[in-house]
């Protein structure tokens, strides 16, 4: 008990030191305390809009599907479905990336491989299919394709890289997290 | 609308799960908030941060940074930009295709738009409680790299018309 108050407490200290800087920002500089709020207020709509549907996805799939089931499908030695698999998953995804962190830690508790997580990853930050169709619009047909092009195989050169400077004690450390992690 | 999918899809699963067992339904929801709350703090940190941040750092300083600069240093400039801040997508591909037409290199639209997506300096205080200081270092300094690369293959394949 007496850890978990001091975790309590503890978790708060880096809003709190940012909160802090609002107040040093609204002393100094009125109008850019404004944009600030208001880029505040926007970025807790979208977080509270889009974050509790993941957790209530990411609750049931703890409940509801079997670790061996996860490990057969994204577990290590599941090759090239693991890897399609990963990326889809991350590119079907919707929201910002601090969004994927719980996702991929639920992901590893259930037996997905590093190098899958790794995949998920990167599919998350910069193959998102919404994004995809939006950088489609924006920046034109061959910037779109170009980067999604050089973007799949250079996230998993990234992942296998990334995967290769671990020492397996460490993995092994990040799963041991992950399992006693809520999520 | 990946919302508003996002929403369907846990709506179904929760009504799937709720016929085939109320007490796992439970456990589930009770796990999921548990989670949230236990990040909560976190993801209020990151979005206050954002905040401050994009208050000095609107589209027109960023224009102002990648705009008319040429060669490696508007494109580290931009990737750096890229990767520090954090705007959602459907602001920020707009806001590059505006800076394209006002003269902005597609080499430096490219190292930005790229680090932006992969580098998130800003998510690693949540990056570091999941994954640890090693991993969340090793992620974003490869990506950082990798982005750009990636800039440097789009300003030789991508023919501005």
């Amino acid at each position: 008990m007496k850890r978990n108050n001091k975790k309590g407490i503890k978790r708060y200290i880096f809003p709190m030191i940012i909160l802090a800087l609002y107040g040093v920002i609204f002393l100094l500089n009125y109008t850019a305390f404004q944009r600030a709020v208001k880029t505040t207020v926007y970025g807790m709509k979208e977080m509270l809009l889009i974050i509790p549907p993941i957790f209530v996805l990411l609750g049931l799939l703890d409940v509801w599907v079997p670790r061996e089931v996860l490990t057969k499908y994204m577990g290590p030695g599941s090759g090239l479905k693991g890897i399609g698999i990963s990326f889809l998953i991350g590119s079907a995804a919707a929201g910002p990336l601090y969004g994927a962190f719980p996702v991929a830690s639920v992901l590893m508790k259930k037996g997905a491989s590093f190098f899958n997580i790794l995949v998920f990853l990167g599919a998350w930050s910069t193959t998102k299919i919404p994004m995809f169709l939006f950088e489609l619009k924006a920046l034109g047909v061959p910037f779109a394709l170009t980067r999604l092009a050089v973007n799949i195989p250079g996230i998993i050169i990234l992942a296998k890289l990334i995967s290769s400077f671990l020492k397996k004690e460490e993995i092994e450390g990040l799963y041991k997290k992950a399992e006693e992690n809520v999520f | 609308m990946s919302t508003l999918m996002l929403y369907l899809a846990a709506l179904i699963a929760l009504c799937i799960s709720f016929f085939k067992n109320r007490n796992k339904t439970k456990e589930g929801i009770k796990k999921g908030w548990k989670a949230f709350e236990r990040i909560l703090p976190q993801f209020f940190g990151v979005i206050l941060l954002v905040g401050i941040m994009l208050a000095y750092l609107n589209t027109e300083v960023i224009g102002l940074m990648i705009g008319d600069q040429s060669g490696w240093y508007g494109v580290l400039l931009a990737s750096l930009v890229g990767a520090i801040t954090l705007i959602p997508g459907f602001i920020a591909f707009p806001t590059a295709s505006l800076l394209l037409q006002n003269g902005a290199g597609l080499t430096q639209i490219a190292a930005f738009i790229s680090s932006l997506m992969m580098v998130g300096v800003m998510t690693l205080p949540v990056e570091t409680i999941y994954f640890g200081k090693k991993v969340a270092f090793l992620r974003n300094l490869s990506a950082y790299l990798f982005s750009l690369l990636v800039a440097l293959i789009i300003g030789l394949v991508v023919v501005v018309k």
